[in-house]
């Protein structure tokens, strides 16, 4: 009797186990072929090999002879970096006075806030685009952080973790004299970090891979960003699929080495914003 | 504040009254401001004033060069009789009836298998996001790549075991389909990581009461688990739909439309509206066209999930 219970644990197990490593095996192939085929050298004409033959790196030579890429590759890092920062900075000050400070029209402005977070991008996207040519900003790195200094959602996000502050210590701040800037900095920040840690990546993940906007108003390579400088070198390369898988892998790497560095807390992250 | 007693206290409030009063308001709307404004500003110039542009372009003929002209509701008149309007939203329609039922099927068992105690589940988790973080450019080439018709390594492999497979992306018939493929491979790890987190949140003592009273596998699964689920099931519905209805990255970079317009989804529709035919006006209304889609859709799902969403 325990030896069957024992049997039939095991044996599901095994079939877990495996249905897994199946669905892992599937979820991982696409990303080992890209690494194939961009050291497999004129991948395009045929098949490349499993192991290739002649591994080289001429593929990574001609992307690099192409496209500016370290350029497109600090271009993503320090956009991502400034709008992940700003967004950080302007939602959280809003987040604080939404839930501390009581003024007249809170609350209706706070709809006109939740609104903004409905409109998708599409909508934008054509004024967007004549407000940047009437500034004389096409083209330039204004224009792609523009969009992205505010952010609704994250307003939305940081408020709840606000409200959750006990408001005593608030109190207790100002009775030794603390005013809002102080209390803000010094009791409420250091209390929401793990929702300014979810939110910051989320708004990394965007900012990383955004495509619409730069594509509407980024035309010199010199202003690419990632997703941007590959969707025009495959234009460039329509067969040469080791090179634009070369391109893949150098834009995957930097996204997938935050990722596993920071595994617990992007999965945490995305799971928390979702039961909300 | 209690009234002032003493007669030095009544003297030093009323000689400090109304200007200090007007003084401390005064700073009080300025710490307002101080909080509010690095946020509203923006969003106030790149999203609000956008947002009423969008509709005043909407209203108007125009080419993003010469003068506007008004046109008053024309432009939905015409998009609303326009066979490629009803091409484009169909085209989405069929986009989300296939990715939804994969990803959330894909996404449940990878949930419930990773649910259990088992070795190696932080390595499958990893697995299974690494897509997600992922950008859809990067996701869109590699399966174009990997569904290449002449030297893609799935005709590759179906040639295997004797399948010729089809054109994909240069197929208008399996053009859709590889758009699917692709997407549902790159979420189906985001919708694991939500209804794991649904998952976890269900008490295991709803699971031993169930047991006490001898109920199988199966009618634990029917009638604790997916019940216990529905609010995270909901969440998903509702994000993947909105996604859906704004498909733009994977078709611009798949098939960028093509073949024939069989992959032509509404978003692509705006972008070739006013970038390569300078539609302007006509793709702003298309725009608010499918904000009121979305916005009825998501305000129906939230009308009905009454029926089949149960909050614990």
């Amino acid at each position: 009797m325990r030896d069957r219970h024992l049997f039939k644990t095991r044996l599901r197990r095994t079939v877990l186990f495996t249905a897994l490593s199946v669905g892992a095996l599937v979820m991982l192939f696409p990303f080992a072929w890209t690494v194939i085929t961009s050291i497999s050298p004129g991948s395009g004409l045929g098949t490349p090999d499993l192991i290739p033959e002649e591994p080289g790196f001429d593929a990574y030579r001609t992307l690099m002879d192409t496209l500016p890429f370290w350029r497109i590759m600090v271009n993503s890092i320090w956009i991502a970096v400034a709008s992940t920062l700003l967004q950080l900075i302007t939602s959280s000050m809003a987040a604080y006075a939404f839930a501390r400070l009581q003024f007249p029209g809170r609350n209706a402005l706070f709809v006109v806030y939740l609104a903004t977070l409905m409109v998708p991008m599409q909508v934008l996207v054509v004024p967007l685009f004549i407000q940047m040519r009437t500034l004389n900003l096409v083209d330039t790195y204004a224009a792609l952080i523009a969009p992205s200094i505010a952010s609704a959602f994250g307003v939305f996000l940081l408020r709840q973790a606000v409200a959750q502050v006990p408001k005593e210590l608030d109190e207790a701040a100002i009775i030794d004299g603390a005013g809002h800037l102080r209390i803000f900095t010094l009791v409420v920040l250091p209390l929401i970090r793990p929702a300014l840690a979810t939110f910051a990546i989320l708004a990394f993940m965007s900012s990383w891979n955004s495509f619409l906007w730069p594509l509407v108003i980024i035309r010199s390579p010199e202003f690419m960003t990632l997703p941007l400088g590959l969707s025009t070198l495959h234009g460039q390369f329509t067969t040469a699929w080791d090179v634009v898988m070369a391109g893949s892998v150098v834009s995957i790497i930097p996204i997938a080495v935050l990722y596993l560095a920071a595994q617990k807390y992007v999965i945490q992250g995305v799971a928390r914003s979702g039961l909300k | 504040m209690s009234a002032p007693t003493t007669e030095a206290e009544r003297i030093h409030t009323a000689a400090a009254g109304p200007p200090r009063r007007r003084r401390t308001r005064l700073r009080k709307a300025g710490v307002v401001v101080l909080f509010l404004a690095p946020s509203f500003v923006p969003l106030a110039m790149f999203t609000l004033a956008p947002m009423i542009g969008s509709l005043w372009v909407a209203l108007h003929d125009w080419n993003l060069i010469s003068p506007m002209r008004w046109v008053g509701a024309d432009n939905f008149r015409e998009l609303a009789t326009d066979s490629n309007t009803w091409r484009a939203f169909g085209n989405t329609l069929y986009y989300i009836a296939g990715y939804l039922p994969l990803v959330f099927a894909g996404g449940l068992t990878a949930a419930l298998a990773l649910n259990t105690a088992l070795r190696g589940r932080n390595v499958f988790r990893a697995a299974f996001f690494l897509p997600v973080v992922t950008s859809w450019v990067v996701v869109a080439l590699v399966w174009k790549w990997l569904l290449n018709p002449s030297n893609g390594v799935v005709n590759h492999m179906l040639g295997l075991i004797g399948i010729d497979g089809p054109g994909w992306w240069t197929d208008p018939t399996w053009a859709m389909p590889s758009v699917i493929l692709a997407s549902a491979w790159k979420d189906v790890g985001f919708v694991m990581v939500i209804l794991l987190a649904g998952l976890q949140a269900i008490p295991a003592e709803y699971y031993d009461a169930a047991r006490v009273d001898g109920a199988s596998a199966w009618q634990r699964f029917r009638h604790v688990t997916l019940p216990l689920l529905s609010p995270s099931s909901f969440f998903v519905v509702v994000i993947s739909m909105i996604n859906g209805f704004q498909v733009f990255d994977q078709v611009f970079v798949m098939t960028g439309g093509g073949p024939a317009g069989s992959t032509e989804v509404v978003v692509q529709q705006i972008y070739d509206l006013t970038f390569r035919y300078g539609r302007a006006g006509d793709a702003s209304a298309l725009s608010w066209l499918l904000f009121a889609v979305i916005l009825v859709v998501t305000v129906i799902q939230v009308r009905i999930q009454r029926r089949w969403v149960t909050y614990a």
